[in-house]
């Protein structure tokens, strides 16, 4: 039996290794934050961080350099990971899309749900309304670290 | 006999806190942040800066427990590009002149 999750065949080759519902997952949250992209929502901030944050021009200036760039980016990374959920097997441009996207899903709902260090410690607590989505952040987290592991080692 | 007589040479003295100002380098930081991973830190250090393993993991370390680290420097222009990098993968970085 393999592992689930991801991980890197013999052959070098990316292996994805999920149930039916968590593709399905993969496949629809990307639309969810690609729609609310642009709209300047506060839990977007961490999408957009401030390179200059105590100089308001300088930090002007680079937003025109560099903002679309960022946006254009995390779109397409989220189009890939909705384009490639129910592969089985993924080239290595397609596995970094995932972590790209995968970022972008943790840092928005992480913002969300004003994660702390603690949190991904924390057992979550089945009465809190946020049980869901907790459970949710810490799934696309165990994927993201599985994706991570995945990479690094084709980089040794 | 003649003598060499030498003419005076006039030195141009630098204006020496201008000078200091252009040089010295623009330093690139990176802040701790709660949703980032550690194993993702690193990899992206290493990815970005072609840092070993051992020194991306030791910067990512100095990141997680002294909420800041230094992880590169050089000209404005280099520093705020290794900043939109750091951005374009989720991490929390800016800029400033050392």
């Amino acid at each position: 039996m393999t592992r689930r999750g991801i991980s890197r065949a013999h052959d070098g080759s990316i292996r994805v290794e999920l149930g039916p519902e968590e593709r399905l997952l993969l496949a629809s949250l990307p639309l969810q934050v690609e729609a609310a992209l642009e709209s300047g929502d506060p839990s977007l901030r961490r999408l957009f961080p401030p390179a200059h944050p105590d100089d308001e021009a300088a930090e002007e200036e680079y937003r025109l350099l560099v903002g679309a760039g960022l946006l254009d980016g995390r779109r397409a990374a989220l189009q890939a990971l909705e384009r490639t959920a129910h592969a089985d097997r993924l080239a290595p441009d397609e596995l970094g899309s995932w972590l790209d996207a995968l970022e972008t899903l943790r840092l928005v709902l992480g913002t969300q749900l004003e994660v702390t260090e603690e949190t991904s410690l924390a057992p979550i607590d089945p009465d809190d309304p946020e049980a869901p989505r907790l459970a949710l952040y810490h799934w696309l987290s165990w994927l993201q670290e599985d994706v991570v592991h995945a990479l690094a080692a084709s980089l040794r | 006999m003649t003598q060499v007589v030498e003419a005076p040479i006039e030195v141009v003295e630098p204006v020496q806190d201008d000078a200091r100002d252009l040089d010295r380098p623009w330093v690139v930081i990176v802040w701790n942040d709660p949703i980032n991973l550690m194993s993702y830190v690193a990899l992206v250090f290493r990815k970005l800066f072609g840092y070993s393993e051992a020194h991306a993991t030791k910067l990512m370390l100095q990141v997680h427990e002294e909420g800041k680290a230094v992880v590169s420097s050089g000209t404005r222009e280099k520093a705020e590009l290794d900043v939109s990098r750091l951005h374009h993968h989720g991490l929390w970085a800016t800029l400033r002149q050392d």
